[in-house]
């Protein structure tokens, strides 16, 4: 095994966040739990009625998704940051930016990618139409990613604070809304019967600069926060 | 010269077979290493002119100017509050100098910071509590290449922690923790070590221990910067190890004044 090239800090980096969750597994699980909870609450609150349930199915569990997604984006860099590890990736030889996209995906990989698989079953709940799965899955698969990416910079922005949890979300909720209008208007059109690769199609967009952009502004805010 | 011995007596660490064996190993490791000439006519590994740092166009630190060639320890002596930290986080390419420059063997430190010169030990060790001390040197080593000649057993062997590699971090104490750093500052092959208050939390035994890698890392022709104010490595009643500071080109200790007292007025 080489040591000190960019592909073994890449490597050394997924291997340790991922250890990491595996040791605290149980706060890994509750934004699913909390999806969970929430899409289970819309019948009680609203009614059984299962053509109610049907024409919000679709935004129910996204918005639910998006809610999940924020939970767990405090503590995105939050621990490195008290222990110093964050000074040291920042000291390290390799592009600080990859280094944080590689933090971004394990967050995506075990916060959000276990809520885009259970997402049929929350569409379940809610008596999802069967002609609205497909195009929730891959709105999900879409939106998830970006939502990490975008949330990401906020929290690098303002983990140098103490108690940023209100300020991380006030900077979140308008960056999340236009994702939500595309992955809302996608799955509605799909339930009208009317074609979907437009908004889908924006939001792979969207993804497409985010990945290549995000971890860059991260990476910058990281660095202003540590000073 | 004296090795960075494991399980020291005085340590009073458990002193056990594994480490007993792997000991004459370790030292010839250590002894085969050819002692590096210091050139004099070769850039100095750090050198600072007219550094400063102002917060809020406050002074924290400065202007300083002095060099550290390969093989030299300096020791920065100053009171609590005199920018001993933020200095070390300025020469570590953390926070951007407000006046002067920095230079790495001749390079502007921007252009430097590219390539593992730097090893930063700061009041936050980096290191996280819940893998093993054996974990945290292979993230290490991953994220900032190994030192040839060494592996992360051997390393944590040299500061006393043989028998505690796959103990959770968050099991040891506040002295242990900072041997665990300390190992990982032996496996990165960073030639210049910044260390903030290195003999904080640390016994008798763990004092000496760091003098001798600071006297095997500058045999080896790699230099330090040690902050320190005063209180752990002197009162101790260890030796105060003078030949880890030979006389630098500037005196530390009128060097820290002149920090504090830019940073009083």
């Amino acid at each position: 095994m080489s040591y000190g090239t960019t592909g073994s800090a890449c490597r050394a980096l997924l291997a340790r966040d991922l250890r990491l969750l595996w040791r605290r597994r149980g706060d890994a699980l509750n934004p699913l739990l909390f999806a969970f909870m929430v899409v289970a609450l819309f019948p009680f609150a609203l009614g059984p009625d299962p053509a109610l349930l049907a024409r919000i199915a679709a935004g129910s569990v996204l918005v639910a998704v998006l809610l999940a997604g924020l939970l767990s984006l405090d503590a995105l860099f939050r621990s490195d940051l008290d222990d110093g590890s964050l000074e040291q990736l920042v000291l390290s030889p390799h592009p600080l930016a990859l280094l944080v996209g590689c933090k971004i995906f394990v967050h995506w990989l075990t916060t959000a990618l276990p809520l885009v698989l259970a997402a049929p079953l929350l569409g379940e709940l809610l008596h999802l139409p069967a002609q609205v799965r497909p195009v929730l899955l891959i709105t999900l698969v879409l939106s998830t990613p970006l939502l990490s990416l975008m949330g990401a910079i906020c929290v690098a922005l303002t983990v140098g604070m103490r108690r940023s949890g209100m300020l991380l979300t006030l900077l979140v909720l308008p960056l999340y809304v236009p994702v939500l209008i595309f992955a809302a208007g996608a799955c509605d059109a799909a339930q009208n019967g009317l074609p979907t690769l437009a908004p889908l199609l924006w939001l792979a967009a969207g993804l497409v600069l985010a990945v290549v952009l995000a971890p860059l502004a991260c990476a910058a805010a990281l660095k202003i926060s540590l000073s | 010269m004296r090795l960075p011995s494991p399980n020291s007596q005085a340590d009073g660490w458990p002193q056990t077979r594994s480490a007993a064996a792997m000991a004459p190993t370790l030292r010839s490791r250590y002894d085969s290493r050819p002692m590096k000439p210091t050139d004099p006519e070769a850039p100095a590994l750090l050198e600072a002119r007219g550094l400063a740092y102002l917060r809020n166009d406050e002074p924290i630190f400065g202007p300083l100017d002095f060099a550290l060639r390969g093989g030299e320890v300096v020791l920065m002596e100053g009171d609590n509050g005199s920018g001993k930290t933020t200095l070390l986080r300025v020469l570590s390419g953390l926070l951007e100098p407000s006046l002067g420059e920095i230079h790495l063997q001749g390079q502007p430190l921007t252009v430097a910071r590219l390539s593992q010169q730097v090893a930063l030990l700061s009041h936050q060790l980096g290191i996280k509590n819940e893998l093993s001390p054996l974990q945290n040197c292979r993230f290490a080593i991953g994220l900032c290449g190994l030192r040839p000649g060494i592996t992360p057993h051997h390393a944590l062997l040299s500061v006393g922690l043989a028998g505690y590699e796959d103990v959770a971090v968050r099991q040891l104490s506040a002295g242990q923790k900072k041997r665990v750093a300390l190992a990982r500052l032996l496996l990165v092959p960073a030639a210049l070590w910044l260390l903030d208050e290195p003999y904080a939390n640390l016994d008798r035994g763990g004092i000496e221990l760091v003098n001798r890698l600071l006297e095997l890392h500058a045999r080896r022709g790699g230099a330090a910067l040690i902050t320190s104010h005063g209180a752990y490595a002197y009162t101790s009643g260890a030796p105060r190890r003078i030949e880890l500071r030979p006389a630098s080109k500037i005196n530390p200790r009128a060097l820290a004044a002149s920090g504090s007292s830019e940073a009083i007025a």
